[in-house]
Formats: structure tokens, sequence, C-alpha cells
């Protein structure tokens, strides 16, 4: 069981809102992460490569600094099937590039643009997304 | 300057998913599980970012440029194509699996799980692939 939180949910859902406003604002770009992370490998189409850097490493050390100025601890329960994490990171990278977005890219960014290919994207994904845990909790593992 | 920035919007947005829970594998799993354990926060997440990039984007963009760059670079396809709907699939399955997305995994990275740090190699490994997978069909 996870606490039900509307409040904090939909505050630090305007806080990844806001973040893409401000990057559309700054760069005039969509930050679709899966986008941005797979741009740091070649082939170089552009010079924002350090830009890119810069935005993951700020992900990356978001809940650090979120800790260390809070002094609240940041909860993730992550399984620990290395196997089970190793198929889902190559499905979720393979598939989040292949269909051109993620959940920022095409969930976020994409549904505020009213993109139709990304409308598609992201009822694909969710659909799954809900298929693949029905099976894993209550097929297999009911 | 852009460094600056791009950090900037890195935290901000690590925040956020931090704040909403959606950092948290087992809360977006939770969200997944319909017919079981059903946590509907992460609706409140999509709603809360969709509403607020909704009107925001609609401001920024009746700008003639960006701040920091030439010109906007927005999405302009329309087409369904068969990548749009199998790429998604895929997606969809690891999210079910492993309970991360690509934003929520790097903001997971720094407190060094193990179950992240298996995650995030294959996930950029997979992300490569698809990259050099498209190139080679172009």
């Amino acid at each position: 069981m996870t606490d039900f939180t509307p409040v904090a949910s939909l505050v630090g859902g305007a806080l990844i809102g806001l973040s893409a406003v401000l990057m559309m604002l700054a760069e005039g770009r969509i930050a679709g992460i899966s986008g941005i992370a797979s741009r740091l490998f070649p082939p170089y189409a552009d010079k924002a490569f350090a830009g890119r850097l810069a935005f993951v490493a700020g992900l990356v050390a978001a809940p650090l600094l979120y800790a260390a100025v809070t002094g609240a601890a940041v909860v993730q329960t992550v399984s620990t099937n290395l196997a089970l994490m190793v198929a889902a990171g190559l499905l979720v990278g393979f598939g989040s590039v292949w269909g051109s977005g993620c959940t920022s890219g095409h969930g976020v960014c994409g549904l505020s643009r009213l993109s139709r290919r990304s409308f598609v994207a992201t009822g694909v994904f969710m659909a799954v997304g809900f298929a693949t845990v029905f099976v894993v909790r209550h097929v297999i593992g009911g | 300057m852009s460094i600056l920035v791009n950090l900037g919007l890195g935290l901000l947005f690590g925040f956020g998913l931090i704040v909403s829970g959606m950092s948290n594998p087992a809360k977006v799993l939770n969200f997944l599980d319909l017919f079981g354990t059903f946590d509907p926060s992460l609706a409140f997440v999509m709603g809360g970012a969709v509403v607020v990039a909704f009107i925001g984007f609609r401001l920024v963009l009746t700008r003639e440029k960006p701040l920091m760059a030439p010109r906007f670079q927005l999405p302009t396809r329309s087409d369904i194509d068969a990548r749009l709907i199998v790429g998604p699939a895929l997606f969809g399955i690891g999210w079910g699996l492993g309970g991360f997305c690509p934003g929520p995994a790097f903001a997971a990275l720094g407190l060094a799980a193990p179950g992240t740090l298996a995650f995030i190699p294959a996930m950029l490994a997979g992300m490569w692939a698809a990259r050099a997978l498209a190139e080679r069909r172009a």
C-alpha cells in the first residue's frame, strides 16, 4: 500500500509542468526526458549536449538536494529483482525512444499541446502499463 | 548560461517528481494496479502538470522566439505509424514491470538502490539501441 496524496501530487505535478514551460521559454524545446537522455549519445545533430547533460545532472541531484534542504528522507521502494529491473530498463529505454517519447514528452508536453500522436502514445503506454501490472500481480502473482 | 539554466530546470523537474511521489516506483505500480492496491495519486501528478503546461505553453508560444535559442523547435508530425504503437507498448511493459519511466529513474539514481543501479544502464543501452536501429533504417 502507498498513501493517497492528492495535494502533494498536484503540487509536484505543477512543478513538473512549470519546468516544461520554462524549458520552452528558455530553449524553445520540449522537456522530454527520453529525448534529452537519448541525445547524450552520438550522432549529435545540434550543439545542445552540455545543456542536456546539465538537465540530467539536475534530475540526478534533485533527491540529494531535496533531502539536504528539507531534512526529509526521500522514500523510494525499488524492486530488488535485478534481472527484472534490467529487463524493465531495456524495454523503457528502447520503447520510449522508438515511440519518440515517454511520460514527460508525450504524457505531459504532448497532451498539453493537444498532439494527436501523443494522445495515441499515452493511451498505449497507459493501457499496456495497466495490463502488465494486472498480469504480474493478479495472473502470475495471484 | 544555458548550462546553469538547464541544471536548474532539471532540479525543478526532479523536485516535482519527488514531491509528487512519482519518483517512487511503489507508488507508480500501485497507480497501475487498478484491481489491487490502487493509488490514484499519479492522476493528480498528470493533471497538475498538464494544466500548468497547457496554459504556460500558450503564453510562451505567443512570443516570437525563446529567450536563449533562435527559434521554437516543436514536433510537427501528426501521422500515426507502427513505431508510435510498438514503442509505447514496449515502454508500457517495462514501466509496469519496474515502476520507473526515464525521469523518475534519473531522480532515483542518487539514492543508489540496487534495482535503480540495474535499471539505469539497461535503460541507456535500450535508448542507444533504438537510436542506432532508427539511424540504420533511415
